[in-house]
């Protein structure tokens, strides 16, 4: 456990009396809930807490701001195509497809710092101009690291092009040097460089090159001990600078921004030819020269320490405690992965660092209400707890329109994610009985393949049907199709709809047949059969004979069997009796219409046809 | 097809509308509008790929599109549509229909109008009224029409205060050019689809996977055609006799391209990477 080096910045929840009541908290995936309690911090049992709110409090800033989110965005686009890049590629191509790769996300980052910048020097108060500032020397770190990183670790670049590569990476990150310093020290005597530093066409090789500078480099120590240019100090200054004297350049000291800018210049004078091996050697004593005991290193000097080192663990260590959120060791650490430079040793809970850190970075990107679908992709490519931690994560979503839910469920089945369609559904479907929309949650519980849910939905369609004596959602009911045998209810549904489509077709002989299935088959709830018979009545009653004499006994048995499983009426109230009423009229009214069915149906089909 | 550009704008963008053209006019597409979703504070904005100074070698205007206006707008943005040369409707997810007028004189976009109860499940007499997200919108000047998850279709005057509710079922493209036709699709691809006769290769019609909406060009030259029939290389069932060239017009695949709008020779269209993608030369 890493120690702190300060106490922990405290921040102030207004309308919380913190002296008075204790507070309670609880952690969230990327939030903390903090409300006050009724207990009282002194003895006395003032058990009334005086703040009645609850507060949701966010640690991560980054993910919210406006232009950092067109990094995460860009970001996201890149990472995906480094995922798909052709595993068969090996050696050159792939190593230069890497390069473009890294060379894309760092344009990104400056593309994002230069915005930032805008923005810094836009603000109208100094408080959120300074806030910009620092977030842009943030980027500009990162870029920093992540270009040394790029030098050393994916260009690979070999002794001769690495300080080529060296000289770049200081150039480009010492803007604040004026141009006139950065000349003398960064890019002297330009002529003698273009001809020792033929590389583009690389006709020589690096052991030609390493004699042409050390015969021009004894030609300097010449002159030096020749004390030729005794007379003018300032010359002789500059040959002791070109002679790579260590002490002559730290004089110039105001003009090196920072110690690796002396590294780099100490390299080009005194070891052009550095071997990367050789780098930390360099490195490490060209800070100590350069603080000289009066600082101590801060934590981006560590990390370009450890990279010039070659660590590439500590890299990432230094880097996950010094940022603030998990975007550049993620990325960063999963181009180093691609690249094979990791070993893969496993964490202790069983997957290794770059899918521990691309986890907490989609987790941190769930936590926000919009970046959440970037998450998903990153969740794909964690072969071990990518697809666990998806299922916990995409369950959570809130969804307030139907056309989110969509896309939501559409990212479930494309991954085979059955439960999760499911129980999203399930939560839409009881929304839309909620809101009264049966349809909709009829629909919603076929997609969820729910049987409960839709022989509750059909429920209530059957229940409206009694009330109101007509079907809503027509549209969805009459084209049901296969779905229809999800569940037995809603079978009924399905066929007691045919049923009236039927009748109102005048296909009475096929509606009656179905009408009497539909009962007989036991697929009708018993419930319901009073209203089944009533239906039956207009078929009873028409000119022509419709049901059968045989149908006509089923009705007459359906009937009975319905009436002696009525309950024993105890005690009851008018409004029963009434209801009793109706009951019994109803029930007189059938027989009466069955026998009189019956008796037609006997004579019509005991006479000769066409008679 | 030439260079397409992009640009991240920090917020998902679910619509994307070109600004009509003034009939009669000669020029091309100039603004257009979008609407974000699934944001805390979602904002519709127009965009310009105007006059910026720069000309490429063909005469025309480089650059990517600069943002001239934006407000907020409550909820998601469902569905956008230009009402007139100043005016824009959006349905919302809060139920709420709002028209909002553009100045062009300090370049500030204002609510004109709002019917903030247009869709609902419990209405908002009851206890428990409950709003019903707006889904979609489409207007033919006076009038607006809207429809919602909660079933309704209403249809608005856009000087009047309540809703005339009419049955009204249709949503018409008026095809000019029907001969190119533009899907986006969820799984983040944009095609066009060209069955015009001068096209010598053939491809085959495949069917991209997801839910995807579709457009037909509309040119700005006259609108005579509108009750012409759908025209028949579309229908034909002879594959080998209609040739259609597909092409994708996207570099890369992302996340789902949510809207997208033709007009003339350019195009617009928004995805859920938060980037807005232009082009202006689509025929050459």
């Amino acid at each position: 456990m890493e120690e702190f080096d300060g106490e922990p910045a405290v921040t102030v929840i207004p309308g919380v009396n913190s002296k008075k009541n204790q507070m309670c908290f609880d952690w969230g995936p990327g939030e903390m809930l903090v409300c006050e309690t009724s207990f009282s911090k002194k003895e006395k049992s003032e058990m009334v807490p005086s703040c009645p709110f609850i507060y949701i409090i966010r640690k991560d800033v980054d993910v919210y701001s406006q232009i950092l989110r067109k990094l995460f965005n860009e970001s996201h686009g890149i990472f995906l195509g480094l995922q798909r890049i052709d595993e068969e590629l090996t050696g050159k191509s792939r190593k230069s497809q890497l390069v473009r790769v890294s060379k894309n996300y760092r344009s990104v980052i400056r593309a994002c710092m230069e915005e930032m910048h805008q923005v810094a020097i836009a603000a109208k108060d100094p408080a959120s101009g300074r806030q910009f500032s620092s977030q842009v020397s943030i980027l500009s770190a990162m870029e920093l690291i992540w270009n040394l990183c790029e030098i050393l670790f994916i260009e690979v670049a070999p002794a001769g092009h690495l300080l080529l590569h060296l000289l770049d990476w200081v150039r480009l990150h010492v803007c604040e040097v004026d141009s006139l310093s950065a000349d003398v020290l960064g890019s002297e005597n330009p002529s003698n460089h273009d001809s020792f530093w033929n590389l583009p066409g690389n006709t020589q090789t690096l052991t030609e090159l390493e004699l042409k500078w050390q015969h021009w480099h004894e030609e300097c120590e010449q002159y030096l001990q020749d004390s030729t240019f005794a007379t003018n100090p300032h010359l002789e200054s500059l040959l002791k600078i070109m002679l790579g004297d260590e002490a002559a350049l730290l004089e110039q000291k105001e003009l090196l921004s920072n110690w690796y800018h002396f590294l780099v210049t100490r390299l080009l004078y005194s070891n052009p030819t550095v071997k990367p091996i050789d780098l930390h050697y360099y490195a490490q004593s060209s800070l100590d020269l350069f603080l000289g005991g009066e600082s101590s290193p801060e934590p981006l000097d560590n990390i370009l320490l450890a990279a010039f080192e070659f660590d590439i663990h500590q890299v990432i260590k230094e880097c996950s405690i010094a940022l603030s959120n998990w975007w550049f060791v993620a990325h960063l650490t999963d181009l180093l992965d691609h690249c094979k430079l990791l070993q893969s040793h496993n964490l202790y809970f069983g997957s290794n660092m770059r899918e521990f850190l691309l986890l907490e970075y989609a987790s941190g990107l769930f936590a926000h209400p919009s970046l959440w679908q970037l998450g998903v992709d990153y969740f794909d490519y964690c072969p071990k707890l990518g697809r666990v931690s998806l299922e916990l994560h995409i369950e959570r979503i809130p969804l307030n329109t139907e056309q989110k839910a969509l896309k939501v469920l559409r990212i479930c089945e494309q991954r085979q994610m059955t439960e999760q369609v499911r129980s999203i559904c399930k939560i839409l479907a009881m929304k839309a009985v909620r809101n009264n929309r049966l349809g909709s949650a009829l629909s919603w519980s076929i997609r969820a393949k729910d049987a409960a849910f839709a022989t509750l939905v059909s429920d209530r369609f059957l229940r409206d049907y009694c009330e109101r004596g007509c079907f809503s959602d027509l549209d969805l009911i009459d084209n049901l199709g296969p779905a229809m045998m999800l569940s037995d209810r809603l079978t009924f549904l399905g066929k007691y709809r045919e049923f009236h489509r039927m009748y109102g077709e005048k296909r009475f002989a096929d509606a009656a047949s179905l009408l009497l299935s539909l009962m007989t088959s036991r697929i009708a709830p018993r419930s319901f059969w009073m209203t089944l018979l009533t239906d039956a009545l207009p078929l009873l009653e028409q000119k022509q004979v419709i049901f059968s004499a045989e149908q006509t006994y089923e009705l007459m048995q359906c009937l009975e069997d319905l009436m002696s499983r009525r309950p024993v009426r105890g005690e009851s109230d008018i409004q029963q009796l009434q209801d009793e009423d109706i009951e019994t009229t109803k029930v007189e009214m059938l027989r009466l219409a069955l026998a009189r069915n019956l008796a037609r149906a006997i004579i019509r089909e005991g006479s000769l046809e066409g008679s | 097809m030439e260079e397409i550009y992009a640009k991240f704008v920090s917020q998902k963008i679910s619509k994307t509308r070109w600004r009509p053209l003034p009939p009669g006019s000669l020029q091309t597409a100039e603004t257009f509008a979008t609407g974000s979703w699934d944001n805390e504070e979602n904002y519709v904005s127009l965009w310009s790929i105007g006059d910026f100074g720069n000309l490429d070698s063909d005469g025309g205007f480089e650059g990517d599109h600069q943002l001239l206006c934006d407000i907020r707008h409550h909820g998601d943005v469902m569905d956008l549509q230009f009402f007139d040369q100043e005016r824009i409707v959006t349905a919302s997810s809060t139920g709420c229909v709002t028209v909002f007028l553009h100045h062009p004189n300090n370049q500030t976009l204002s609510v004109n109008q709002q019917w903030t109860t247009a869709h609902y499940h419990a209405g908002p007499g009851s206890p428990s009224y409950s709003s019903a997200p707006c889904t979609g919108v489409v207007c033919n000047n006076p009038e607006i029409v809207t429809v919602g998850e909660d079933g309704r279709i209403n249809l608005f005057r856009a000087d009047h205060k309540e809703a005339v509710r009419t049955i009204v079922w249709e949503v018409h493209f008026h095809p000019s050019n029907p001969d190119h036709l533009f899907t986006c699709s969820e799984d983040g691809s944009l095609w066009h689809w060209d069955a015009s006769t001068d096209v010598p290769e053939k491809s085959s019609l495949f069917h991209q996977g997801g839910r995807s909406s579709t457009f037909l060009s509309h040119s700005i030259s006259n609108q005579a055609n509108i009750h012409q029939a759908v025209i028949s290389s579309w229908l034909s069932t002879d594959p080998a006799k209609d040739r259609i060239e597909i092409t994708s017009l996207l570099p890369s695949r992302s996340l789902s391209v949510n809207s997208l709008d033709v007009l003339g020779p350019c195009l617009v269209c928004g995805t859920d990477a938060e980037a807005i993608y232009v082009t202006r030369h689509l025929f050459s």
